[in-house]
């Protein structure tokens, strides 16, 4: 490497094959207790559906388990090791506490239908946490139900549905902007609304006069993440509501980009009707290689009657229960009553924070992100200047003149000892960087990134060789994902 | 705050470099008659050994140290200790979605290994990284069927879990999805003429559960013949994976939507847990959800990417086989290691004490009311039907710190006084014994008052 990292240096790491290869007949990592009860003939009590093998499950000793996911482990960044800038994804720290509240006896081991009796504790919580999650947003009402982002849009589209039929028409389409989340869309075709694209201005934002045009009695809600992809408030917010309003539509906050507003301002207060929240992104849940996640859905009064069932209410007499009684409601949109070991989580990061921690956790995300955006200017294409909230979106403009584009650079930060932030999105932005450092980094954190953002962004000019071909320092290298596709192994098979 | 790792000095020194005076001006882009200027109306910053007593107070109150007869969609199994070490190494608790394949071989070879054993366990030919859960991998299974058939009515098991069947008829309604639900014969399994009769040349697929929400095992053989005579899927939901250890798997089904949450997952109140939805071959390009394959990188060294990314939502859109984008991949990870933990053969000897304590269970309690669907074969759940409301026992249950059967009469009011109970390997042959002796304690009552009204009538 040319350019010297002061971030990383290389280690040595531990080879490591396939479970399947590691085992051999006897090997065994369990033990049952003695069976109190007598032993069973199993061809008896189970006839022809009697299972006689297990095919090629592995046989493996305790130690060569640890061993395995340790090893396996190593091969992996985490926000643990550094900077994880992701743009849209809040990649923020996890905190411990939040891991051992969650692994307290009767928490974890509740059982969903255990009477209320002895459930108060988990309805306890159910109805806090959904109670900061109301004042935090300003809504009226909030269904936890949902376990993910795009499982909360889904909630909120049928509520909107369901809203809109009460009102005698369920409306055919959802005006989603070209820089929304893949999500957006995809949720609106799962719901059966027929999606159409809202061009963005040259600010990045909402163009206020195509969406009069589009807005019409047909509508039926408006998909906007605000702060959008770009990282920009959507400045005209109240107009945007007031267009839509205006035609009897609603208007959907994607959440996604919540760690920019808590503390700050409130999405129920400028005209927001259904958001939906990411536990996972905005309230520290660890994202754990790509979930588990929560989505609860906060609404305003006029949609409450189309809450998912089964909702948490206080009896007469004090304690909590659950309300199933709900004739409007949209019904299930999961078994049970949700994520519910997201929630213990994310009311620990609440209950650290309190209004003032929340406050400055906003505001320390916001001062990363526009001192990265001031740390790169210049050296990156800044297709917006547009004033940046959490996150920031470069492209790759002046790099591609040398044939380098923004995977490239993307990969080449991995050997400076930092996760890419991520490619190709906004699709508005062609060559996208969309730089989202969260709250979590200290200064020095973020001057080590921009020193090696600066650095690449040197070797693009005098070395983009090097650049192309990263990176160079992991495992493996870049790994061939049209073989992936066209021949697809999806699983491990015994050699023949 | 404690999380922030920043000094007033720090932050000074920032603005000073962004060229601004005070954070004020970070906000500005947002209307002033918008911005927060109050506290948010949350209770002060707590320290971190408040948050533990909070949480431990709410434990106190939520059941701790009951033993349970529930199961019903969540099971009570045992974690092994490992699954806690493994999965709260920093490197997979908090490592994002592996899209850079080179610095997320450890999520995605995991992934790998844990698709390979679903394929191993179900029979299918390939399965993908997760779902939400049981409940939403079913209904996403469905609308495979629905894309794969193009046909749209779906004809569903009443002894498929309720709370499955709300979730598939919330997902089902703005599809244009007909649904029609099929009855329960006296052995609790799906009743076949019934079945021939509401199945059409418009099914898209018949969707089951097995064992079923009685614990019952369906002949799913007999009810393929029937799907796939009349040009429909045959779709299969487990909800105790566990089951897969001693019996056989519907081999015979299309596409299976599985509940993974007995392998290794906490019941946490109902969540998270892990869906899996598993299939053949040829229907992979049709399946929602991530999925890692093996591949290579330039010098020929084997590793794992995410792939066949054009069915997903971040590739198509609208066109996408569904919005799913975040899915369960660290509780994937607690079903691969508990998975690889039983292995072969304990998975098998594991089954097996659930067979063996609820076989002894069951006994126990037809001796003292009716237990239904005995002729059919069963897993570790079965339906105790007694004089007396099941309520009623199990709050004189709840004084022994025991946790009763699931009451059914919300689900299935036609089975009257009915309880489903569960056994597994947890469940002790005492609390089973002190179980059954409360139950008889509403025999004997119920009996002494048939006396009574016979003597007086005398």
């Amino acid at each position: 490497m040319k350019h010297v990292t002061r971030k990383a240096s290389l280690q040595v790491n531990q080879n490591e094959g396939l479970i399947f290869e590691k085992s051999s007949a006897g090997k065994a990592a369990w033990k049952l207790p003695p069976l109190d009860v007598p032993e069973v003939d199993t061809a008896k009590l189970l006839g022809a559906s009697e299972r006689k093998e297990l095919g090629n499950m592995p046989e493996v000793s305790e130690i060569e388990i640890i061993r395995h996911f340790t090893r396996l482990s190593t091969w992996n960044y985490a926000i643990d090791l550094g900077m994880y800038p992701l743009g849209s994804c809040t990649m923020k720290y996890n905190p411990r506490v939040n891991e051992a509240v969650a692994r307290v006896e009767g928490i974890a081991n509740g059982h969903p239908y255990q009477p209320e009796k002895i459930s108060q504790g988990a309805l306890r919580i159910l109805k806090t946490l959904s109670e900061q999650l109301i004042e935090i947003t300003g809504m009226d009402a909030i269904t936890m139900q949902p376990a993910a982002g795009a499982h909360g849009e889904m909630t909120g589209l049928l509520m909107v549905r369901a809203y809109h039929q009460s009102q005698g028409n369920a409306r055919k389409k959802i005006l989603i902007p070209d820089s929304a989340h893949g999500t957006n869309p995809a949720t609106a075709a799962m719901v059966n609304y027929a999606v159409e694209n809202l061009k963005s201005d040259s600010r990045g934002m909402v163009d206020i006069a195509a969406l009069a045009t589009q807005m019409s009695e047909d509508v039926a809600a408006l998909m906007l993440t605000n702060p959008n992809t770009l990282g920009v408030f959507e400045q005209d917010i109240h107009k945007i509501a007031d267009i839509l309003h205006a035609k009897g539509g609603l208007l959907y906050m994607d959440g996604a980009n919540m760690n920019a507003l808590v503390g700050k301002v409130r999405p129920g207060d400028f005209g927001v009707d259904v958001m939906h929240l990411n536990l996972h992104k905005t309230f520290s849940t660890p994202h754990g290689g790509g979930g588990p996640g929560s989505g609860p859905v906060a609404i305003k009064k006029s949609l409450e009657p189309f809450l998912p069932t089964p909702v948490v209410t206080t009896k007469a007499d004090g304690t909590l229960a659950f309300d199933y009684n709900r004739p409007q409601s949209v019904g299930r949109v999961r078994a049970f009553y949700g994520n519910f070991g997201m929630f213990v989580r994310a009311l620990a990061y609440i209950q650290a924070n309190g209004p003032d921690g929340l406050r400055q956790t906003t505001e320390d995300a916001v001062l990363n992100a526009n001192y990265i955006r001031k740390g790169l200017e210049g050296t990156y294409d800044l297709p917006y200047s547009t004033p940046t909230m959490h996150e920031v979106v470069f492209s790759d403009k002046l790099q591609a003149k040398k044939g380098v584009r923004t995977m490239d650079i993307a990969k080449r930060l991995i050997d400076y000892g930092f996760h890419p932030y991520t490619t190709a999105f906004p699709l508005i932005v062609p060559g996208a960087l969309m730089i989202e450092p969260t709250e979590s980094e200290s200064k020095e954190e973020m001057d080590l990134f921009i020193e090696a953002m600066k650095s690449v962004a040197e070797e693009v000019e005098e070395d983009p060789q090097t650049v192309l071909e990263a990176p160079h320092s992991t495992r493996v290298s870049r790994l061939d994902e049209t073989a992936a596709a066209r021949k697809p192994v999806l699983r491990w098979k015994p050699p023949v | 705050m404690r999380y922030l790792p920043k000094s007033p000095a720090d932050r000074e020194a920032m603005l000073k470099a962004i060229g601004l005076r005070s954070v004020d001006d970070l906000f500005a882009q947002i209307p002033a008659e918008y911005r927060l200027s109050r506290d948010l109306k949350i209770p002060r910053q707590m320290a971190e050994s408040e948050i533990v007593d909070f949480f431990r107070q709410r434990s106190r109150e939520n059941g701790e140290g009951h033993a349970s007869f529930l199961g019903a969609g969540a099971y009570a199994h045992y974690r092994p200790v490992i699954i806690d070490s493994l999965i709260s190494r920093g490197e997979f608790l908090t490592a994002y979605t592996p899209y850079q394949a080179e610095i997320s071989q450890g999520t995605l070879q995991s992934i790998f290994e844990f698709q390979s054993m679903i394929c191993e366990l179900t029979g299918m030919e390939v399965a993908n990284a997760s779902m939400y859960d049981g409940s939403t991998a079913a209904a996403e299974a469905v609308m495979m069927a629905v894309r794969l058939t193009g046909r749209r009515s779906v004809v569903v098991a009443r002894s498929l879990h309720p709370e499955y069947r709300e979730v598939l008829a919330t997902y089902a309604t703005h599809q244009g999805m007909p649904l029609s639900v099929m009855g329960f014969g006296n052995d609790g399994r799906l009743n076949l003429h019934e079945l021939e009769k509401s199945i059409t040349a418009e099914t898209a697929c018949v969707l089951i559960q097995s064992p079923n929400f009685f614990g019952t095992i369906e002949d799913v053989a007999a009810i393929a013949d029937v799907a796939h005579k009349n040009g429909a899927m045959l779709v299969v939901s487990i909800a105790e994976a566990v089951s897969l250890g001693i019996v056989e798997p519907p081999r015979e089904a299309d596409v299976i939507a599985m509940e993974a949450q007995s392998f290794g997952v906490p019941l946490g109140f109902g969540g998270p847990y892990c869906g899996v939805i598993a299939t053949r071959e040829k229907f992979v390009r049709q399946m929602p959800g991530r999925l890692a394959g093996q591949t290579v990188d330039k010098q020929g060294r084997r590793g794992f990417v995410l792939t066949l990314a054009t069915r997903e939502q971040h590739i198509r859109r609208e066109k996408a086989t569904s919005n799913i984008c975040t899915n369960q991949a660290l509780v994937a990870l607690m079903v691969n290691i508990f998975m690889t933990v039983y292995g072969k053969v304990g998975l098998k000897e594991l089954a097996k004490q659930n067979l063996a304590k609820a076989a002894y269970a069951s006994a126990q309690f037809a001796k003292q009311a009716n237990v239904l669907f005995g002729s059919a074969p069963r897993f570790n759940e079965f339906v105790v039907q007694t004089s007396e409301d099941p309520i009623a026992i199990n709050s004189r249950l709840l004084e022994h710190k025991i946790v009763g059967g699931l009451p059914l009469k919300k689900f299935y009011p036609e089975l009257g006084n009915a309880a489903l109970w569960c056994c597994t390997e947890l469940t002790t042959r005492t609390a089973i014994d002190t179980a059954v002796a409360r139950v008889a304690e509403s025999g004997r009552s119920d009996r002494s008052t048939r006396e009574e009204v016979a003597e007086v009538t005398r």
